[in-house]
C-alpha cells in the first residue's frame, strides 16, 4: 500500500518536473510571461523561508526573541555582503547554535 | 565558449556550497522516516522515487499520523508543483534539446539546482551546452541527497533534535536571494511571497507553498506593467 502511494507521488512529482520543460515551447510564452517568470526565484523561495523561520514546529508563531528570527538576520547581512553561500549558512547556523546553547 | 565538461563542473562548484544545508536536511528526513516507525527501504525508496526532501517528510508524517494515502499523496503532488514554475523559467534555455533528453533531466530539476543553474544561465545565455550546466548541479545534489538520507536511515534516533538542524534549509535560500534585496521590485515580491506563506500556512495539503508564489507573481506582472 504504501509503496503503491509513493510510486504514484514519485509518477506525480516527475510530471510536475518534467511538464513544463518538456511540453513548452519558447515561442508558446509570450515575452510578458517571459519576464514576469524571471521573477520566479523571488517569488518561490520566501514561502519556504517565512514558514520555517516564523513558525514553531506545532504551526504557531515564534516569539520575536526567537534565535531564529535573530540568526536569519545575521545571515541576510553577511549574505547581502559576501556573496558567499556557504559564508550565510554558516553565518546563520553558527549564531543560531550560539544562542541557543550559551 | 566552455566546453560540456566544463559546464559540468562548474555546475557541480555552483551548488556544492548547498551542500552544507541539503546534508543535515537529507539525514533529518531518513531519521524521521525510521523515528515513525516505517520501514527503511521504504524510506530510501522515496528518495530516489521521489526526490523532493519536504515532501518526503511531509508525506511520511501525514501517513503516521493517520491521514489517507490519497491526502498524502495529493500533499506531495501539491508541494512539488512549484517545479512547473522552475520548469517554465527553463524551458527557454532548454528548447534545442530532444525530447528524450528533455524528459531525462527533468528528474534532475531541485530547488537549489534550479537557482544556481537559473542563475549562471542568465549570464551565459549564448552558450551551446547549457544543460550541462543544470545536469551537474542536479547531479550532485542528488548524489548527496541519496547518501545523507541513507546515513540518517542508519543514524536514526542518534541525530539531536536539539541542534536544530532544520534550521539550515531556510538558510540555503536566504542564501539564494539575498542579493536580490538590492532590487525594490524583488523585495516587493519576495515581501508579497513570505506574507502569504504565512497567512495562508494552514490551507489544504500544504497548498501555501504554490498558492504564495501565484499571488507574488501577480504582484510581479502588476509592478512590470507600472515599470513601463
Amino acid at each position: 500500500m504504501s509503496w503503491i502511494s509513493i510510486i504514484i507521488a514519485g509518477i506525480l512529482t516527475y510530471l510536475t518536473r518534467m511538464t513544463m520543460v518538456a511540453l513548452v515551447r519558447r515561442d508558446m510564452l509570450g515575452d510578458k510571461l517571459k519576464d514576469v517568470l524571471s521573477y520566479v526565484p523571488s517569488a518561490v523561495f520566501p514561502a519556504i523561508i517565512f514558514p520555517a523561520v516564523f513558525f514553531n514546529d506545532n504551526g504557531t508563531f515564534v516569539e520575536i526573541s526567537d534565535p531564529k528570527i535573530f540568526a536569519s538576520i545575521i545571515a541576510i547581512v553577511v549574505g547581502y555582503f559576501s556573496r558567499n553561500v556557504i559564508a550565510t549558512i554558516s553565518s546563520g547556523l553558527i549564531s543560531y547554535w550560539i544562542i541557543l546553547f550559551f | 565558449m566552455f566546453s560540456k565538461k566544463q559546464l559540468y563542473f562548474k555546475g557541480m562548484a555552483d551548488v556544492s556550497p548547498h551542500m552544507l544545508s541539503v546534508i543535515p536536511f537529507g539525514i533529518i528526513c531518513g531519521a524521521i522516516g525510521i523515528e515513525l516507525g516505517f520501514d527503511p527501504y521504504l524510506v530510501y525508496g522515496m528518495s530516489i522515487i521521489i526526490f523532493g526532501g519536504a515532501s518526503q517528510i511531509v508525506f511520511l508524517q501525514l501517513l503516521s499520523g493517520g491521514a489517507s494515502a490519497l491526502i498524502a499523496v495529493t500533499s506531495v503532488g501539491v508541494i512539488n508543483s512549484r517545479h512547473l514554475l522552475y520548469g517554465a523559467v527553463l524551458s527557454e534555455y532548454l528548447q534545442k534539446l530532444s525530447f528524450i533528453k528533455k524528459l531525462l533531466i527533468s528528474y534532475l530539476v531541485v530547488d537549489q539546482g534550479f537557482a544556481e543553474s537559473n542563475k549562471f544561465f542568465k549570464k551565459n545565455k549564448t552558450e551551446q551546452h547549457l544543460h550541462y550546466h543544470l545536469i551537474g548541479t542536479g547531479s550532485t545534489l542528488w548524489v548527496c541527497w541519496q547518501i545523507s538520507t541513507l546515513a540518517g536511515i542508519i543514524l536514526g534516533s542518534f541525530v539531536p533534535a536539539e541542534l536544530g538542524l532544520k534550521f539550515a534549509i531556510p538558510l540555503t535560500f536566504i542564501a539564494v536571494v539575498v542579493q536580490d534585496l538590492k532590487k525594490i521590485d524583488h523585495v516587493i515580491v519576495m515581501i508579497t511571497c513570505g506574507i502569504s506563506s504565512l497567512i495562508f500556512f494552514d490551507a489544504p495539503f500544504k497548498s501555501y507553498i504554490i498558492i504564495s508564489p501565484i499571488l507574488a507573481l501577480i504582484i510581479a506582472a502588476l509592478l512590470l506593467r507600472f515599470k513601463k
